[in-house]
């Protein structure tokens, strides 16, 4: 690959790594993989420059890149604070919005803002808050109620109104007399559960690349790259979607979840409708967007491994992992000491993958859907809520716990559908995949530039781990 | 906004009187079969409903509405009219008396079984223009 148009640089300012792959476009493959330290607090070109030289010893000597793009998940991520109307309706859709854009969503707050709400608001600092509230032609008091405190406060980040038309002007008159900035957007409910978060997602990513990119100090190393194109997240969602759905001519994998634990989060993307596969479910609650991302900030490898343990119960925690309930105490309060720790005796490296397997299927669980039977008078009736997922037939583990993980596909299976607990909507029998080396986030960045080319890097990135089905005999 | 209340299936006359309103020039959000009372309650305050039309076919009407204006008042929603009609009552009771007893739960007017859609359409039309002169409905 010496020739200047056959290269591509893809670049994951991360938390903890600058992360880079070298991509052969003619090839549809990566052709190397650099490192170096995440430096976006001090002067993000080190971190890149130590990275770019990783890549160079790599491939002995770096090629012209014709595509240098870049995803950021760097200095705490795109944070987000959402506002809605009816915690079920407005504010779950401005939540969805956010998530599916990539965000860290750092607080959700509904119906009339308090002086606490403004105040716990301010403390949070977002980098981007999203406003939303009403139906069109709706509820127009609360959204603008809203907007009034949120301009009259201390807040200073840029803020995107997406909910009641009709206050749309009142609400940038509000702004504009406060010298705040304000963007406006389509609303994410224009009318009774009806979600349409498209709109809402594609300011997010505007002011993203106009400003967060700056605010951060990412673009200090503006002359390393072409562009920030996405928060590392949506980058990862783009991906997964352009290898559910593939491009004219070849064929995706299908309706499919993305798993991925991380230290402080576990993550849930679907690429599936998630309509009920059973014959006369009725479905009730809000309609799910196509491609829908869950972040559960309670289930962490790391900074979270206690809620982990919490959650599940450690006596099951200790069972899973065959020690007792005090070792796992004890690797539990090491742990916290240090969030870096890697273990090295069997029995820790047994509880992290006994938290790994709890965490994926806690997150599963809530981010599937449910199915439970009502019992009317013309008989029963199957009631969905959420996605109906059990027909998945790809689910794709990506991430450094998973993918260095001892037996990753062990960890994902906990992840599936459970005939204990037919409530709850999860794949059955899907083939599962590793994502290897870490090429979805550079599958969703160079997505918009080569769909093809992305495509092939994502299928050839992903590795089968076999059907669940397979190991059926073995549980 | 129309809907049928409670562990009830039965869709074909909400669906009726949701055409009926449409076509009298309503706006009508229709919230289907199987809608819990808390459902009602929570899409008004998003699209700031003015009226609110329950449907109960299923006998058990009384057990499902029990407390639904008190879940509006809660909710800030004081004014919204709120009618209901459908088979409210299981076995044959006297109307006038279901109908008091609905009255009474808080429901602004009731409509037994065979109700036409123009009776409603009609009522709504009278109690928006009373509405507009400051009375609560018309009589």
């Amino acid at each position: 690959m010496s020739r200047r148009s056959d290269a591509a640089l893809l670049i994951d300012f991360g938390s903890t790594y600058t992360k880079l792959r070298a991509v052969d476009l003619a090839a549809g493959a990566v052709v190397a993989a650099g490192q170096g330290p995440s430096t976006v607090t001090t002067d993000v070109t080190i971190g890149l420059e130590a990275a770019l030289a990783d890549l160079d010893r790599h491939m002995g000597g770096l090629p012209e890149f014709r595509y240098r793009l870049a995803s950021s998940s760097a200095a705490g991520g795109l944070r987000m604070v959402t506002v809605g109307l009816v915690t079920e309706l407005t504010a779950e859709a401005a939540r969805r919005a956010a998530l599916g854009a990539g965000a860290r969503l750092v607080g959700s707050f509904s119906y009339r803002l308090t002086d606490g709400d403004v105040a716990a608001v301010v403390d949070l600092s977002p980098d981007v808050l999203l406003l939303s509230g009403g139906t069109d032609g709706g509820n127009s008091e609360v959204i603008l109620h809203n907007a009034r405190r949120l301009a009259e406060s201390s807040l200073a980040c840029p803020v995107i109104a997406a909910g009641n038309r009709n206050a749309a002007d009142q609400i940038s008159a509000v702004f504009s007399r406060a010298g705040k900035p304000l963007i406006t957007a389509g609303n994410v409910m224009p009318a009774f559960q009806e979600l349409d978060i498209e709109p809402a997602r594609e300011a997010i990513r505007r002011v993203f690349i106009d400003r967060i990119v700056h605010a951060k100090g990412i673009d200090r190393a503006a002359k390393m790259f072409d562009a920030v194109l996405m928060p590392t997240p949506a980058a990862v969602m783009t991906g997964a979607q352009l290898l559910a759905e593939g491009v004219a001519g070849r064929p995706g994998l299908g309706p499919l979840v993305v798993l991925d634990i991380g230290g402080a989060t576990t993550d849930v993307h679907s690429i599936a409708s998630g309509d009920p596969t059973g014959q006369g479910v009725v479905q009730h609650g809000l309609p799910e967007p196509f491609a829908k991302r869950t972040v559960e900030g309670d289930l962490g490898m790391r900074h979270n491994a206690r809620t982990i343990v919490d959650t599940e119960g450690v006596d099951r925690i200790a069972a899973a992992a065959g020690v007792s309930s005090g070792a796992v105490e004890r690797w539990l309060s090491r742990i916290e000491d240090d969030v870096k720790i890697l273990p090295r005796r069997a029995g820790d490296r047994a509880i992290d993958h006994a938290m790994a397997c709890a965490a994926l299927r806690i997150a599963m669980r809530r981010h599937a859907g449910t199915i439970r039977i009502a019992h009317t008078a013309a008989g029963p009736v199957a009631v969905q809520e959420g996605k109906d997922l059990t027909a998945v037939k790809a689910v794709i583990g990506t991430g450094g716990a998973l993918v260095h993980a001892a037996a990753p596909a062990e960890v994902m299976a906990a992840a599936l559908g459970d005939p204990s607990d037919a409530t709850s909507l999860r794949p059955i029998a899907p083939v599962l995949y590793i994502d290897e080396r870490y090429m979805l986030y550079a599958a969703g960045l160079l997505a918009e530039v080569e769909p093809a080319a992305a495509l092939a890097v994502a299928m050839n990135g992903i590795r089968s781990t076999g059907g669940a089905h397979e190991r059926s005999g073995t549980g | 906004m129309t809907g049928v209340i409670g562990a009830d299936t039965h869709i074909v006359g909400n669906r009726i009187l949701s055409m009926a309103l449409e076509e009298a020039g309503f706006e009508v959000i229709a919230l289907g079969a199987i809608t819990p009372a808390e459902d009602f309650v929570k899409a008004a305050i998003e699209t700031d409903a003015d009226a609110v039309m329950v449907s109960s076919l299923y006998g058990q009407g009384e057990l499902d509405c029990r407390g639904f204006r008190d879940l509006f008042i809660e909710a800030g929603l004081d004014d919204i009219l709120i009618y209901v009609g459908g088979n409210l009552v299981v076995g044959k009771q006297d109307w006038p008396d279901v109908e008091r007893r609905f009255l009474a739960m808080g429901f602004d007017r009731a409509f037994p079984p065979n109700t036409r859609t123009d009776d409603v359409v009609e009522k709504l039309n009278a109690d928006f223009a009373a509405r507009a002169e400051g009375q609560r409905i018309a009589e």
